[in-house]
């Protein structure tokens, strides 16, 4: 028998050491214990001379620490898909064009370009001291050997159908003509010639894109497979690659031969794969980061309240939307229907008590702030939340449902806790609104895009796209019967014909007006149900400067700096986690 | 007489791993392939003539026999081939570089859980039903039922966050980054460890011949030391083999957690990306490390325990 007196006894220990897990686990300043150290350095005032930060105001130490989400795939920027290896390369390589901070695109390797009247043949002058980072002349042969790799169907890259634009890259990539065949050419050492098959305005962005990125030919033929290893990578961006542990950071250190070397100030930067975003936020909190991927989700509440000054949230080139299976019922030739479940939902709900991150309610495919564009809203998105369910009713009723024979759908979407939560709210709403009874499947990834594909058991699915340039195509070409991802099985010959009409158009004015028409036609046969615009949420150190929202959410190090932290003995403010 | 059976049956081990992994990598390769999807689907399909190039390159359009042929012909000469996900980097070079860390880590792990395990247990054993006891296994008790995915972000807040005194995470060597991550290994490892010594051990106690060794009126501690001890271990040395099997390979959690470069994820990340040359590596090497350490468990077992000898028929 336990003696009544000791049983007691290791009861209160118990109860002691679970008090102590769990106020740990809760974060003890509810208490007033342990309130967090002040990690959060004031920067002084930031004082510009010329445009330029006095060296006064800069921190000693100029070692940037970024956040990067996942291990990037590969440092071979022909190779590259993902957005954490395109952040490490925007900081390695650098294009013809290149990116400012605010997102427009400015000369890169080239230091001026002419464009032909016909829009077909872009002149590059390079720049006479651009150089490799082990000294070597960057040359318009560089960039002919490279784009041509990329183009190689030996390369095998993901990422070559954005050379598409230019002239036999199609057939190059289908084996079909020999790589020597592409449209590149060097009329002298400083001078790139590109031919285009149709004038494509947005031409200029995809230069800034990795696939056409130069690589350095002597050490590819050197290192072969291994010339994206630290010791053999040569690059010629404003960073340079100092060191690569697996999975544990990226050192990247600043490249002396970079044509704008004078004018950067960091002198490393550091990558680190955090993949677990409260992971990635202690980091931060601990004052290991600067700069971060991504912040949790259901945190927003605690975050805007504790780091308001650090989080930041602006829109991004990205739109959330289900997608309709229009191969499958009930979803063939009933475009009332899909009208009916589209207007059902409510986006203001949707984003601010679900998603809660700021994201932009969106009846349109295309998101709002592509540059030159004007979104061909819907007529009901002025309408109030009332009169579209109403409508929503009316044309309900009308394809033949009933309270008692209520539509029975599927929604699908892959494994992800935001996903998850965002279908269920809209099938809640449907149930609320019209009585149609909807039931989740999720899937794990690689399933969930097979059957996607497939569009055999498929009816309302997740989908969404981020723009892989600045420009309205990269969303309205995803509708073209024939395209890969057009996993909705639409067709629409007028869209197909203003598709390939788009292509070749090169007066602004109305190539803009087509693709308005083609939205608009989009919107109107309802393969998708817009849900929102995405935004990029981050944490970023007040000291860190030199940089500025932009909806393509790329940041290039090279123009960023850290201030020097202000000595003040702020009294550090309590805190508690969320959620 | 002993040494001769040991090495018999040694060999016979050795030997009757090669069926085993045989048997491990059959099954593995064909499980991995029936799974929907491949290494190169993603969300932008590619053009036909890519996906043509990228399967010839890695021998993808060979009938799936032949494939299974060929690894294994592979695994012969040890080349686990290229990984689909991290393109610059052989399978080989990311066990070789993720296992050092997981062996570490899990190392480290398993001597402090052996070392405080085995204390707090012989500790509660000799003090039955005492508070020192109750404390213990109050402790053990915690220990197993607390799971390490709260317990690693506790300790991040408490000692990164608000103290300072620790990084939150990472991972270059050093020794600050280490504590962490090997403290939440070791915890639930302690406690089963407290458990199982506590256990065996009063059972050791009560046994004819130790009642002997105290009525010939030898000092507890060295009755402890010189015949408890040994007996008493038995049951967490066999529990240890497959547990530092687990803790040496990797823990997909406390990688995730504290952002540790181990070899954990790579079962995780491998099997989610359909990188079949990275899972069917980790797979093999896990397989191999399990039975070696089963391997290492039963030698030890015949050292720790007179009534095991491999020179009898069994």
């Amino acid at each position: 028998m336990i003696p009544t007196r000791l049983y007691r006894h290791a009861k209160g220990l118990a109860a002691a050491l679970i008090a102590a897990l769990v106020l740990g686990a809760c974060g003890g300043d509810e208490n007033g214990e342990g309130a967090e150290r002040s990690h959060r350095p004031v920067p002084v005032e930031e004082v510009l001379v010329d445009g330029r930060p006095d060296p006064g105001v800069l921190a000693e130490e100029q070692f940037l620490v970024r956040g990067n989400g996942e291990e990037p795939q590969t440092l071979d920027p022909h190779l590259a898909e993902g957005v954490p290896s395109s952040h490490i390369l925007r900081d390695l390589f650098e294009g013809l064009a290149t990116e400012a901070p605010d997102g427009h695109i400015i000369p890169g390797a080239a230091q001026r370009w002419n464009i032909s009247a016909d829009g077909l043949v872009y002149t590059f002058y390079l720049r006479r001291d651009g150089a490799w980072s082990n000294g070597d002349a960057l040359v318009a042969e560089d960039f002919v050997f490279s784009i041509r790799r990329s183009a190689d169907p030996a390369t095998a890259s993901n990422y070559a159908t954005m050379l598409y634009p230019i002239v036999n890259a199609r057939e190059v990539l289908a084996g079909a003509l020999p790589p020597e065949e592409l449209g590149v050419t060097s009329l002298d050492r400083f001078t790139l010639q590109i031919t285009l098959t149709d004038p494509t305005p947005y031409f200029l962005n995809l230069l800034a894109h990795s696939s056409l990125y130069p690589v350095h030919r002597p050490s590819l033929e050197q290192y072969g497979d291994r010339f994206s290893r630290p010791g053999n990578l040569v690059s010629n961006g404003a960073f340079m690659l100092e060191d690569w542990a697996i999975r544990a950071y990226i050192d990247l250190v600043k490249n002396p031969y970079y044509h704008g070397a004078d004018e950067v100030i960091l002198e490393q930067v550091r990558y680190l794969p955090i993949e677990d975003q409260s992971t990635e936020l202690k980091t931060f909190r601990a004052g290991e980061m600067h700069w971060t991927y991504d912040v949790p989700n259901n945190q927003f509440g605690w975050l805007r309240e504790n780091y308001p000054d650090e989080l930041v949230v602006s829109p991004w080139l990205g739109s959330y939307f289900f997608g309709f299976n229009t191969q499958r019922e009930p979803f063939i030739d009933s475009p009332d229907l899909r009208r009916a479940l589209t207007l059902a939902i409510d986006r203001e709900v949707l984003t601010e008590k679900v998603t809660q991150f700021g994201e932009l309610p969106s009846f349109n495919l295309v998101p709002a702030g592509v540059t030159d564009y004007e979104q061909s809203i819907p007529e009901y998105a002025a309408w109030t939340q009332e009169e579209r369910e109403a409508e929503a009713q009316r044309l309900y009723a009308q394809a033949g449902y009933t309270a008692e024979q209520p539509l029975r759908i599927e929604i699908r979407y892959n494994t992800s806790e935001n996903h998850k939560k965002v279908a269920l709210a809209i099938a809640s709403m449907w149930k609320q609104v019209l009585g149609a009874v909807a039931t989740l499947v999720n899937e794990e990834w690689k399933v969930f895009l097979q059957n996607r594909d497939q569009q055999v058991v498929t009816q309302v699915f997740r989908a969404g796209w981020i723009g892989d340039y600045n420009d309205p195509y990269s969303f309205l070409s995803l509708f073209e019967t024939n395209h890969g991802l057009n996993d909705y099985g639409y067709s629409n010959s007028t869209v197909d014909t203003l598709l390939e009409e788009i292509a070749k158009e090169r007066i602004p004015g109305r190539r803009r007006r087509m693709m308005q028409e083609t939205e608009r036609i989009i919107l109107e046969d309802q393969p998708i149900l817009p849900v929102y615009t995405y935004v990029t949420r981050r944490l970023v150190d007040a000291r860190l400067r030199g940089w500025q929202d932009n909806v393509m959410d790329h940041h290039y190090s090279r123009s960023m700096y850290l201030l020097k932290a202000r000595d003040t003995s702020k009294p550090a403010r309590a805190s508690e986690e969320g959620e | 007489m002993i040494q001769e059976g040991i090495v018999r049956h040694g060999i016979g081990r050795l030997v009757s791993l090669i069926p085993t992994l045989l048997m491990l990598i059959t099954i593995a390769f064909f499980l991995i392939r029936v799974a929907p999807g491949g290494p190169f689907d993603s969300e932008k399909p590619l053009p036909p003539e890519i996906r043509a190039n990228l399967d010839a390159k890695y021998h993808l359009d060979e009938p799936l026999v032949q494939q299974y042929f060929r690894y294994l012909g592979q695994i012969l000469v040890l080349d686990f081939g290229p990984s689909y996900q991290y393109k610059d980097w052989t399978v080989n070079e990311l066990i070789a570089r993720g296992f050092p860390v997981s062996l570490t880590i899990g190392g480290l792990a398993m001597v402090l859980a052996f070392v405080f395990g085995t204390s707090i247990g012989i500790a509660a054993a000799l003090r039955q039903n005492s508070a020192v006891d109750y404390g213990a296994m109050g402790f053990a008790m915690l220990g197993i039922s607390i799971p390490n995915f709260v317990i690693a972000p506790a300790l991040i807040l408490l000692f990164a966050v608000y103290a300072g005194w620790l990084p939150a995470g990472g991972w270059d060597w050093s020794v600050q980054r280490m504590i962490l991550p090997v403290v939440t290994l070791a915890l639930p490892v302690i406690a089963y460890i407290a458990r199982l010594t506590r256990g065996s051990m009063i059972e050791v106690l009560h046994s004819n011949y130790i009642r002997t060794a105290r009525a010939k009126g030898l000092p507890m501690s060295q009755i402890i030391r010189r015949h408890a001890l040994k007996p008493a271990l038995l049951p967490v040395i066999s529990y240890m083999g497959p547990a530092t099997a687990g803790l040496i390979t990797g823990s997909v959690i406390i990688e995730r957690i504290y952002s540790i470069p181990g070899l954990g994820s790579y079962f995780v990340t491998g099997a989610l990306n359909r990188d079949y040359t990275l899972v069917m590596g980790v797979v093999i090497f896990y397989g191999v490390v399990i039975i070696l350490l089963n391997f290492i468990v039963d030698l030890l077992y015949a050292w720790l325990n007179p009534r095991i000898r491999y020179d009898e028929a069994s």
